[in-house]
């Protein structure tokens, strides 16, 4: 007795089901019996000479079957097995879902991201959804480095990031897209370079400049949903003013010392001024280059942000909208706290007062950004 | 009322430290003043020279804003955990 995992758009003729119990000694049988069950999948699964569709990929405990020994592959009771088609094509009119770009997912991308499509969450019209996102990173520095890692890892097909600054031997410390042969190589190329060599089928989208009330407007509607990796306040309020201004999603993180937060701010629930209505004056509260940063706690939220966009892009589980999340490494003490859209919010309230961008130096009484030459 | 009381790093230089201790206090104005008597220096991480808080620092009573519920006078019970929240910026 095995269970054969159903894909999304096979799950009409399976009413539904997402796992079908199977009787079989061997991989082929099992299938026979899925196939004795719903009669219509076996067209799906098999040639006319009963050979398995070369689109077709068959896992068994997550190992392909051509890996082992093909349909004869003996099956012991609790086994897995999965029935991934690498085209979805065929299948799609059997499926409710007609807006998915269609083309299909190669070979090649099926095994890479196999881990995730083999789960019913994601599954290869999952995987299509990532392949079609576009992401805006904001910096590719401590939060913004995990975050294109693990997008990029994770096939998002289009992913832009604002960078200006040159590596300094004092980033190695945490800034993982970049090592110590990257020193006074601008960041941008260093994360490209890398990111490159984790997933070259990733587009990635070079904005070499400090992102400001002039250019934001440019960048940020051409993206989907944007990451905050920013180390300044005037361009956290820039960007999320932007954002809501744009109707994008924001996925927020900030990092300091041994402290971690994440929220997800999305037009209409709650923005990082309904959180914080004023920034703090210059100097109150310090930058991490000022009191330092736990290297580690960068990997925690920044691959935190990354989850939040794969729920946001595949449209499942529980976004972090109206949360706040607090990390305290040193305790490793997880607290969430409410949020709520502030009535008064200057941007998203009832009587909103910013309705374009504004200069976000004078508002935080910052010096602007300097461009290293 | 004893309150269990949460700061974040930023707040914890100025009580020895701490990410958690403990205060009296029957209102957050009150809890407030009890901790700056016990921590000088607290207040001014929190609030400007006339008393009014930082709109940069939020504060919590147990998972809810206060200028959601009463603001400086949102009651406490004994239990609660209050939490004072600066903005942070760093992401490099």
């Amino acid at each position: 007795m095995a269970t054969i995992y159903i894909p999304t758009f096979f799950r009409q003729i399976t009413k539904g089901n997402e796992y079908i119990l199977v009787e079989g000694s061997n991989v082929l049988e099992s299938l026979e019996s899925l196939s004795y069950l719903y009669p219509e999948i076996r067209d799906l699964i098999f040639d006319s000479n009963k050979q398995v569709l070369r689109h077709v990929n068959i896992y068994i405990n997550n190992h392909e079957i051509h890996e082992l020994e093909g349909l004869d592959t003996l099956v012991n009771t609790g086994d897995q097995i999965a029935v991934i088609p690498a085209l979805a094509g065929g299948a799609m009119t059997l499926s409710t879902e007609k807006n998915a770009n269609q083309s299909a997912l190669k070979p090649e991308e099926v095994m890479r991201y196999s881990r995730h499509i083999i789960m019913p969450q994601v599954g290869p019209q999952g995987q299509r959804k990532l392949r079609d996102a576009k992401v805006l990173v904001v910096g590719a520095g401590g939060l913004g480095g995990p975050v294109a890692l693990y997008l990029a890892l994770a096939g998002v097909g289009t992913i832009g990031i604002t960078e200006f600054d040159v590596v300094d031997l004092s980033n190695l410390q945490r800034q993982i897209l970049h090592q110590t042969r990257d020193i006074d190589k601008p960041k941008l190329k260093s994360a490209k370079e890398t990111l490159g060599l984790y997933n070259p089928h990733v587009e990635i989208i070079e904005h070499p400049m400090p992102l400001t009330s002039d250019n934001a407007m440019d960048i940020i509607p051409n993206y989907d949903i944007v990451v905050n990796g920013a180390d300044n306040f005037a361009t956290r309020y820039l960007v999320n003013d932007a954002c809501y201004l744009a109707g994008k999603t924001l996925v927020d993180g900030a990092i300091l010392l041994f402290d971690g937060q994440l929220t997800v701010y999305k037009p209409g629930y709650c923005c990082y001024r309904c959180l914080y209505p004023d920034p703090p004056p210059p100097g109150m509260v310090p930058s991490c280059a000022e009191a330092g940063v736990l290297g580690a706690i960068t990997g925690i939220i920044g691959s935190m942000q990354a989850t939040e966009v794969f729920k946001q892009i595949l449209n499942i589980g529980e976004p972090m909208v109206n949360r706040l999340l607090l990390v305290d490494a040193l305790t490793m003490q997880f607290r969430e706290m409410k949020l709520r859209r502030d009535p008064s919010c200057p941007l998203c309230g009832d009587n909103p007062t910013v309705k374009e961008l504004i200069d976000y130096d004078a508002f935080c009484g910052s010096p602007p950004i300097e461009v290293p030459a | 009322m004893t309150i269990k009381v949460q700061v974040t790093s930023v707040i914890q230089k100025v009580v020895n430290g701490q990410s958690e201790f403990e205060a009296e206090g029957s209102v957050i104005s009150e809890l407030i003043e009890n901790i700056e008597i016990d921590y000088p220096g607290f207040l001014q991480q929190i609030a400007d020279e006339s008393g009014e808080l930082h709109r940069f620092v939020n504060i919590y009573v147990n998972d809810e804003d206060i200028r959601f519920i009463d603001g400086k006078d949102t009651v406490l019970n004994s239990g609660d955990v209050v939490a004072f929240l600066p903005a942070l910026a760093g992401g490099l």
